[in-house]
Formats: C-alpha cells, structure tokens, sequence
C-alpha cells in the first residue's frame, strides 16, 4: 500500500529510544505469537502449505547443513589429533569427535546455518508479500494469514531442525572418520564402535530435540519479521537481515539455557 | 426495508501526526457505482482498506450489509469478507501461484467446488475480464494490465455483494480500462453488485459511475453526478475537471 504520510508535510519527530522500541517489538511479537497460537486451533490446517514448507525449510536445506557439519567433523579431526596424541589419548579421537558433534557442534551449526539459510528466505518472502500487498489480499480473501503464512512455516522449521541435525550429525561422523583415516587408517566400523562405545541415549536424543526449539526460534521471528515488514524493497533487505541476525542471537541465548535445562534432567 | 450495503459515519485516521480522514460520512446504496477521487494521499486507498478492516480507525463507525464491522470477531469479519471482493492497485497476486491458482485460491478455501468445477469456475473468470490464455504462467510473466485484469478475476471468485476496486484502470491502456469500466457496470447490471472506485481517471469516474465523492486534505468536498461536479464553483474541483477534460 502507499504510505499515505507524505514526505513533504510529516513533521520530524525525535526517534524513540532503544528500550521503548525493544518494548514494543517484544510487544508486538507476544501478540503475533498469540495470533499464531490461537490459529493453530482453528480449522482446517493448511496440510498442503505445510508439506510445501517442510520441503523448502527441509530438503533445500540439506545440502548447506550436511556441507557444514561435514567441515566441522573434518576440522575437529585435524585440529585434535596433534592435542590427543601429546597427551597420549590419541584412541579417544573417534569418541571424542562423536562426542563433540552429536552434543554441541551438530545442534549449534545446524541452529546457525538454518538461521541462515531458513531464516532469510522467510524474512524476505514474507516481507516481500506485505510490501505488494498479497498478505492484505490474503486476508481481504477471507484467509487468516498467521494459519496460512505463520503457523505453517514455523510447524515447518519445528519439524525439519532435528532431521537437518541428524544429517549434520551424520555429514561430520563420517568426514572425520575419512579426515582420520587419511591419516592413520581406521575402518569406519571400528571408528563408529569406539566413538559410540560411551554414548548413552541422554547423550544424543536431548541436543537433537533441542534443535526442534531453535526451529520454534527461526520460524516465529522469521515470520514476524517479515509480515511487520515497511518500506518497500528497502523494508525487505532489512527484514531477510533481521530475521538472520535476531535468529542466531536468540538461538545462542536459547542454547545456553537448553544445555543448562539437559545438564539438570540429564546428568552426565 | 434492506439496510444500505455501506455506511460509514464520523470516520478518522491517522498515520502519526498525520490525519488522513477527517470524519468521513457516506452511504453508498445497494447497486450504486460510487467514485472516489482525489489527489495522492488523501485517504481514498485508506478508505478501501478500513471498508474491509484491513485497518482499523480511530474513530467512527462501517456498518457493511447492516454489520458494524467493529463489533466482529475475527470468524465473522472473514464472513462479511467473502461478500465484499477487493481489487488491488498492482493486483497484489500472489507470486510463488500460477495465474489459474490465484484466482482458485479463494474458490479453494471457500467452496466444496470440485476439481473440474472450479477449474471451470476459473476460466469463466478469467474470460470474463478478458483473459483466456496463459493460466499456467506466473505473475511475474505477465504485463502489469494483465495482473490487474487476474486480480479483478480473484476478487469477483466468492461472487461478492460488493466489490472495492483500488485505481482498477491506473496504468492500464484506454482499450483495456473502458472494459474494466464496462464490467464494473455489468457486474451492477447482472446481479446488482454494489462498487466503490478509488480511481485519478475523472474521465472513467464520469462513464462507469453514478455518484463522484472527492476527497481533499482528509475531508470530502464534494459528494455529487459529474453534472454537479461541472456546476460547482469549487476551483479544486474546477481544476481536476479541467485536467481530465
């Protein structure tokens, strides 16, 4: 819609400061957040929009999350094998990887890169859809956009995360295997049996379903980012960036909090 | 006696300092063509979109086929909305559907039409505004008249009672407008839709409409036929007819 203040006769007015607008975007996402909540429990589910966003949030995201967590399993083998071997550990490499990935690196890259990846593509359609007008379309045709738009991609985003992560998972499991068999030769089995050898089901399930909380964090601010989106083509670039940036910031926060909530139900 | 299908009494709104409608009253009856002119800014688009509460006002009262549109719950407001179709300025299509799924989507959401039922109704629609190639191309492959044209199709799907059109003829060449402003007319004529046009074009207002409102600065100046519209000593009036004449 055009912006009906003009230019020429809006008075300048002083900006508000940090806090009253961190209030008011806390404010405005409670009540998106209940906007989408009470859509959930309306009939019907939008089943076909749903199915489209698990493969746009999913499939699309496969490569880049399996790409990423195949470097990071390459980079801790290279990185801890000269650390073990001083320390005469060099066995506990496999363990040491397995570890590593399905507990904190699996999750956290996953989180990041889908932030990323997830989080920019929904910012700047959704954004892209206010500026032309089609989410007032939508509901100038009888259709709730926060059941449609909102609550599909963030089912969406909840859903894929822990699959992305065990894809991630799985990509650095093998790369470091293969980093360290270059090296000093292993069989993947033996690899798998020594980094599996100390790992309980507290160890993997927690950190994966935890992703299912940064999937809750990526769709939601994604969405309100982009539907609050203003000014144009301008407006979109912003939303697709603040849709990344707050993303990964509440999904470090969100980790923090989670590892601390796993260490307590959890116990090592 | 059937309540007028739009009423609309004291209606203010404001976008930060800025007051846009300054107490609009207006009735606009059943079958009745209404245009809406005005410079740029005065509200007309605002008008449409609090018609339909795409925004809310400050003050005032819409009543929509006898409904005060305040007063609904979000399941009754989309009900009135099935009534009332809404032609956007750039046609507001959605770009990730074909032009054919654009038009059923509301069809999709609204009826228990079948499959070859509503892909009948689509192409009825389509024909009607015009257009009877191309469904499966995307928004982003046709011309802004043709977007318009498949928008006008999508609004008129759920067979509305009454239709807003937002400068359905801006952009568009003189051919395409006047049969934008013909279906206007036949839509009145065939089933007694009510129209409200937000439109710059005086020429079309005079050809398709019953009534001209004018808005200026949040205010209407003038509420009349174009031949009221031609006696008024108004100079702003007198100069938006000299430029469309």
């Amino acid at each position: 819609m055009a912006t009906p203040v003009s230019a020429a006769t809006t008075p300048v007015q002083p900006s508000p400061d940090p806090l009253t607008l961190a209030i008011e975007w806390f404010g405005e996402l409670g009540v998106f957040c209940s906007r989408v909540a009470k859509s959930l429990f309306t009939l019907p589910f939008e089943w076909s929009e749903f199915i489209h966003q698990l493969d746009a949030a999913g499939s699309k995201s496969l490569p880049l999350v399996a790409l990423a967590g195949a470097a990071t399993g390459v980079v801790l083998s290279l990185q801890s094998r000269a650390s073990l071997t001083r320390f005469g550990a060099k066995s506990m490499l496999p363990a040491m990887i397995v570890f590593s990935i399905i507990k904190e690196m699996g999750p956290i890259i996953t989180g990041l890169v889908a932030s990323g990846r997830i989080g920019a593509g929904i910012g700047a359609e959704l954004g892209s859809m206010r500026v032309t007008e089609q989410i007032d379309a939508m509901e100038a045709s009888a259709v709730n956009p926060y059941r449609f738009l909102a609550a599909t991609r963030i089912l969406a985003c909840i859903v894929v995360l822990p699959l992305l992560t065990l894809a991630a998972d799985a990509a650095g499991i093998l790369m470091g295997w293969v980093s360290n068999t270059l090296t000093e030769p292993i069989s993947l089995q033996l690899f798998i049996n020594r980094g599996l050898s100390g790992v309980s089901f507290s160890d993997f399930l927690p950190p994966t379903i935890k992703t299912a909380v940064y999937g809750l964090i990526i769709g939601t601010i994604s969405c309100f980012q982009g539907m609050r989106t203003r000014g144009g083509t301008e407006g979109v670039g912003r939303s697709a960036t603040s849709s990344v940036v707050l993303s990964s910031l509440f999904i470090i926060v969100a980790d923090v909090v989670l590892v601390r909530f796993i260490l307590v139900f959890f116990p090592a | 006696m059937e309540p007028a299908p739009i009423v609309v009494k004291e209606l203010r709104k404001s976008f930060g300092e800025q007051q846009v409608l300054k107490g609009i009253d207006l009735t606009v009856n059943k079958g009745e063509i209404l245009a809406v002119l005005g410079t740029s800014g005065t509200g007309k688009s605002v008008l449409l979109k609090l018609l339909i509460g795409l925004q809310q006002p400050d003050a005032g009262s819409i009543r929509i086929r006898g409904e005060d549109i305040a007063g609904l719950q979000m399941d009754q407001l989309n009900e009135m909305r099935k009534k009332v179709g809404f032609l956007f300025q750039e046609g507001a299509l959605y770009d990730s559907l074909t032009i054919a799924e654009n038009v059923a989507f509301p069809l999709r959401r609204h009826t228990k039409l079948s499959d070859s039922d509503r892909s009948e109704k689509v192409h009825a629609l389509l024909a009607s505004v015009g257009l009877d190639k191309d469904f499966e191309k995307m928004p982003s492959d046709i011309s802004g008249g043709m977007r318009k044209r498949v928008g006008l199709a999508r609004a008129l799907a759920l067979d509305p009672e009454i239709v807003l059109f937002d400068e359905p003829t801006a952009g568009l060449d003189p051919i395409t407008a006047a049969e934008i402003g013909k279906l206007i007319q036949k839509l009145r004529q065939e089933r007694n839709v009510t129209s409200i046009v937000v439109t710059h074009d005086m020429h079309a207002a005079h050809h398709f409409s019953d009534r001209i409102l004018m808005l200026k600065e949040g205010n209407i100046l003038i509420s009349g036929t174009f031949e009221d519209l031609e006696k008024s000593k108004d100079p702003f009036v007198a100069q938006f007819l000299s430029d469309a004449a």
